[in-house]
């Protein structure tokens, strides 16, 4: 079980940090979406993995810690707000800047074939 | 309401904001102004009261819900910590004030968000629980990303995008750190924490390095050091300078959450832990001031020179909290309010300036004179000489005091020269613009009649006043202020007092 959980946490983790190095923020968005997961788990798995014990007290002989638990829900809670946050945030750099850079200007790269793509679509208009 | 003192500065604010959102305050401009002053004047006045209590009580430790350390939340008012929470509910009033005059018009809920900053800064100040300063961390931040966006225009976006990504990670990365020191310790209140890291044994003492150095991460962040400061000259420069001016604040939390977990939790007692994050800090400080440095001399305008000097503030107090002596510490907390007041006086100044020279806003270039060159000269000349460390004002005795402090620190010899040739190239700098801006004037007449004559209003002027004045009020009482950050500093390092006070639930 520790295998498994471990090396999904190092899975999310691995797959945020490449989309949130990626240029546009919607998958920066995701990324951040993704590490926040692995985050949750994480900290869920520092009260130790078990199994069958309750959390609550007169419910079982043996005891899981509380303590991540709302350790948790509270990064839940905080995350699923900022993730809300930059969502907007995004749409807005968006609609400001005419691009979805996070830089908020798209390299020379992109801006040629934009062009050539108008190119294109002249020419079929003209056509 | 006694007892509760020390929770006063964290649910004023909290309760401010509520009651500015609602009517009458949220539908009429000048009851929310004249509302919001006064609700943040009463804060300061209760963060005074709180001051003075723990002068002549000692700690206070604060148990919420009554649930005692290390089980329940606990928030400790200690002098340092009350001495910050005085200075950020100050300039609270200092810039609802500043924004009254006509900011805070220009885009929604600016009195409430300020409220709300100050709440986690208080908050983050107080605390003595490191998962609740996760809490508070996220409260100030999200205040702090709307109110970047105060008023915004383009740039100001792709800075707040940048600055809230920045902030994501560094939270996702704060919350790692606390998962490990959780796992390894079984305790996330700051006392208890440092009692039972010297006990670690095994593989357990790497992993709370682990923890301990990726909250180093997380704080560098905040406090923008060398790696990861990028974002700071482009965030404050381009947020409002009333913003500006109130985030002054804000690296100093990333400075003081140093302070408190690399004295008390991996301090002294820390077994084979003590002292770990040292040896970064230390450098890292070094590089920050040399940084900071290259930037104040390559600034353009007033707001990003302003900008590059919180950056050399925070690599010299990063310095001082690497060195770990109460004589370090005490320094530093004097240099952190002398620097706080002078950078927030000098991004309101930058934005007065800037309105009076109408186009050419603070860029330091010949331009239009301002209307009013006695006042923002004086004020001008006042702060700088604060900001440069020269005589008579609080700046000199913060220099001097952190020279002494460093003396025999173990790399006196790299610190003093790289420290003295940053305050001239401080020197230089901020000479250069005050010069520019104040005396070399374009001839061009038309220059000079399209220029808006804006007169500093008198709520603003009243704003200013405050913040110039703390520095050579600071230095005229600097006998009790240094006695008080020695203090402070005695109390931060002196580490079974602070443990028992806390576990015991402050009797």
């Amino acid at each position: 079980m520790e295998l498994l959980y471990a090396s999904c946490v190092g899975l999310l983790v691995s797959c945020g940090v490449f989309l949130i190095l990626r240029s546009r923020t919607f998958t920066v968005v995701l990324g951040l979406t993704m590490i926040s997961y692995a985050v949750n788990l994480f900290l869920f798995s520092s009260g130790r993995l078990s199994l069958n014990q309750a959390a609550v007290l007169g419910t079982s002989t043996e005891y899981a810690d509380p303590l991540p638990q709302a350790f948790v829900l509270t990064a839940i809670v905080i995350g699923f707000a900022m993730t809300a946050f930059v969502v907007i945030l995004a749409i807005r750099g968006r609609a400001d800047l005419g691009n979805d850079h996070v830089d908020g200007q798209a390299p020379n790269r992109n801006k040629n074939k934009n062009k050539n793509k108008n190119k294109n679509k002249n020419k079929k208009v003209k056509a | 309401m006694i007892q509760n003192l020390t929770f006063l500065p964290v649910l004023l604010p909290m309760l401010a904001g509520v009651i500015l959102l609602m009517p009458p305050c949220g539908k009429n401009k000048t009851y929310r102004r004249i509302t919001s002053v006064v609700l943040s004047a009463v804060t300061f006045l209760v963060s005074l009261a709180l001051l003075l209590k723990v002068q002549a009580d000692g700690i206070q430790v604060y148990a919420i819900g009554d649930w005692n350390a290390p089980f329940g939340i606990v928030l400790v008012a200690d002098p340092l910590s009350t001495l910050l929470v005085c200075l950020t509910t100050l300039l609270g009033v200092v810039c609802t004030l500043y924004a009254s005059a006509g900011d805070d018009a220009k885009g929604s809920f600016f009195h409430p968000l300020v409220h709300f900053l100050v709440l986690g800064v208080n908050g983050a100040f107080l605390t003595g629980d490191a998962f609740n300063l996760f809490v508070f961390f996220e409260v100030l931040l999200i205040a702090s990303y709307s109110l970047l966006m105060h008023g915004g225009n383009k740039q100001n976006t792709r800075a707040a995008l940048q600055y809230v990504i920045m902030n994501l990670v560094g939270s996702a990365v704060f919350l790692i750190a606390l998962g490990v020191l959780y796992g390894v310790l079984g305790t996330l209140n700051m006392a208890d924490m440092a009692q039972k890291v010297a006990h670690l044994q095994g593989d357990d003492v790497y992993l709370a390095k682990i923890g301990g150095l990726l909250l180093l991460v997380v704080f560098a962040l905040k406090g923008a050091l060398l790696p990861l400061y990028l974002w700071l000259p482009n965030t404050y420069a381009t947020a409002m300078p009333v913003v500006a001016a109130l985030f002054a604040i804000m690296t100093k939390v990333g400075v003081y959450s140093m302070m408190r977990v690399y004295t008390l939790i991996f301090g002294d007692e820390a077994g084979e832990l003590s002292h770990m994050a040292q040896n970064w800090l230390w450098w890292l400080a070094l590089a920050t001031i040399v940084m900071g440095a290259i930037g104040v001399l390559a600034s353009q305008d007033l707001r990003k020179l302003t900008a590059n000097l919180v950056i050399v503030s925070v690599g010299t107090l990063v310095a001082l909290v690497a060195v770990q002596t109460i004589e370090a510490s005490s320094a530093a907390i004097y240099y952190l309010v002398h620097s706080t007041l002078v950078t927030a006086a000098l991004f309101i100044l930058a934005d007065l300036i800037g309105r009076q020279r109408g186009k050419i806003s603070d860029r330091i270039t010949a331009g239009p004179p301002v209307s009013q060159p006695r006042l923002l000269g004086v004020c001008f000349l006042i702060a700088a000489v604060a900001v440069m460390g020269m005589p008579p004002l609080s700046g000199f005795i913060g220099k001097v005091w952190l020279l002494r402090a460093t003396l025999n620190a173990e790399y006196t010899v790299v610190f003093w020269p790289l420290y003295l040739l940053a305050s001239l190239a401080i020197l230089l700098a901020v000479s250069k613009a005050g010069s520019t801006i104040f005396w070399h004037h374009q001839d061009n007449a038309k220059v000079t009649e399209s220029a808006v004559k804006e007169r500093v209003h008198p709520a603003q002027l009243v704003a200013l006043i405050i913040l110039i004045s703390g520095a050579p009020l600071m230095s005229i009482f600097a006998g009790p202020l240094s006695e008080y950050a020695i203090g402070a500093a005695t109390q931060l390092h002196d580490f079974n007092n602070n443990i028992n006070l806390i576990l015991s639930g402050g009797q």
